[in-house]
């Protein structure tokens, strides 16, 4: 099978080709927000960082913006800043360009203010947009996909059903040379024995082990149970009860690959081959972010009960393991996994369903989320406070 | 009517996963395993779709085991068809009030 994708100037292949607007701070979003909002092809990563956190996190939320700015997936890139922020704007904007994709930059406070800054991101997005509506489709190969992984809103179905899915297209990209990201290092914690075999190395299953007692130490510094955090008030209606039931249930979806390493949150994956980690949280906002600053093309997203969100610049199919929330929430679920628990169909068949659905969305059919836009809620993760 | 399917994913599971809506105590259910093999359970709880049902009396502290691994601890003893949930069975993982009560 093959697929059609965007080349751009560094030679990857994008399955989009969006105008992405990146504020570099939280306090540009109200200007990045109204010239999404008026040019069409053009979406928005509306995060919360940027200023007044410490140097490492200011790094962080630098790097995570140029990684989701050097996405194959956007054809140009306007960055709106305000002009005293935290965040490298100038290393972000030459990094960007570095791609040879058109990159322009609006500065909030050396335009005159919002209205003014509004005025003119509009007329610099509405020219990105046109100078890449004409690029076209071309061939490539299915190993030009980095593919995202991750499960959400998961109950008892997901580590049944639509996990095994997910990890039956994991094995299979990388058979055909693909690369696979998964993360959700809470989700690892009284699996990570199982990972820590998948190693290549005994360096990787050292790093695994580091990354969960790392995030187990971050989630026991509160002095509670973390329950209701992890597993969720949905995971524990839906029948999981402690994070070991979800963790055992969650890892089912990287497949049986070895595992080629650990990368950090806001680490490029552009370049890497085979099955990677990538150590994040489990939430939503944070994670399709770490995943598409990666350079991810597409994310398999597994669910239960039922999460609808997706990404501004990273399609993500839904795969639903629950009968009765597939029959419920159809206008948001992409594929019916639901179908093995019920015995009408088997793994690899609904797996085979999944890579061609992760196939035809690749090379432009739309998910339900891009459908209607519900991806806007996104996040980069941090870990020092805001100051 | 054939009875409601729950699924033991590993040999080594000491609950079932029930995979029907509106069980209550009292009901019966057919337990799979992955060859196939099915075995009889009376429950003698209600139990959502989804939810886990002791295939054996479990004592407490001891570990409560689904795909062949450890998924947690009995609070107290629990029988043979109960639900299996937070109500009795301890997570031992991001235990930040455990550790808390070590150091004081």
């Amino acid at each position: 099978m093959k697929i059609t994708g965007y080349k751009r100037g560094d030679g990857r292949f994008g399955a989009r080709n969006l105008v992405g607007v990146i504020p570099s701070v939280v306090c540009a979003h109200d200007v990045a927000q109204a010239v999404v909002s008026q040019v069409q092809g053009s979406v928005g990563f509306f995060h919360h960082q940027g200023c007044c956190q410490l140097p490492p996190d200011l790094d962080r939320v630098t790097e995570t913006l140029i990684g989701l700015g050097r996405s194959p997936n956007l054809g140009a890139v306007l960055v709106v800043c305000l002009g005293c922020e935290g965040t490298d704007h100038k290393r972000l904007i030459e990094a960007v360009a570095q791609t040879g994709k058109p990159v322009a930059a609006i500065y909030i406070q050396e335009l005159g203010g919002v209205a003014k800054a509004i005025a003119a991101g509009i007329d610099a997005a509405r020219k990105l947009a046109l100078a890449i509506s004409g690029q076209q489709r071309e061939e490539a190969d299915i190993a030009e996909i980095i593919m995202a992984i991750k499960c959400g809103a998961s109950d008892s179905t997901s580590g049944l059903a639509s996990n095994c899915v997910i990890g039956y297209v994991a094995d299979k990209l990388v058979d055909l040379g693909a690369t696979v990201l998964f993360g959700e290092t809470t989700e690892f914690l009284g699996a990570e024995h199982i990972l820590a075999r998948r190693a290549v190395s005994p360096a990787v299953e050292k790093k695994i082990y580091e990354i969960v007692a790392r995030m187990e130490a971050r989630a026991k510094s509160l002095g509670c149970d973390m329950r209701r955090g992890q597993p969720t008030p949905g995971n524990i209606a839906g029948g999981l009860s402690s994070i070991e039931e979800k963790s055992l249930g969650a890892i089912v979806k990287s497949g049986t690959r070895p595992i080629q390493g650990v990368l950090e949150y806001q680490e490029s994956a552009l370049g890497l081959k085979g099955l990677w980690i990538k150590d994040t949280p489990g939430r939503e906002p944070e994670i399709l972010t770490g995943m598409a600053c990666s350079g991810a093309q597409v994310m398999l997203f597994s669910t239960g009960r039922g999460a609808p969100q997706g990404f501004p610049s990273m399609p993500v199919v839904k795969i639903c393991g629950n009968p009765e929330t597939y029959e419920h929430m159809e206008n948001d679920m992409d594929l019916n996994a639901g179908v093995i628990i019920t015995g009408q169909k088997s793994i690899e068949e609904v797996g085979e369903e999944a890579f061609a659905k992760l196939c035809r969305v690749f090379s432009g059919e739309k998910t339900k989320n891009e459908a209607i836009h519900y991806f806007k809620a996104i996040d980069i993760y941090t870990l020092g406070p805001v100051i | 009517m054939e009875a409601p399917v729950a699924l033991k994913v590993h040999d080594d599971d000491n609950v079932a996963t029930i995979f029907s809506s509106g069980l209550t105590a009292g009901g019966e259910v057919k337990v799979l395993d992955k060859k196939g093999n099915a075995a009889e359970l009376t429950l003698i709880s209600d139990l959502p779709f989804g939810h886990k049902a002791a295939l054996c009396p479990i004592n407490a502290g001891e570990s409560i085991i689904k795909y062949g691994e450890q998924i947690g601890v009995a609070r107290k003893a629990i029988r043979r068809g109960e639900h299996v949930h937070i109500h009795n069975l301890d997570s031992m993982r991001g235990r930040g009030d455990l550790s808390r009560e070590e150091t004081a």
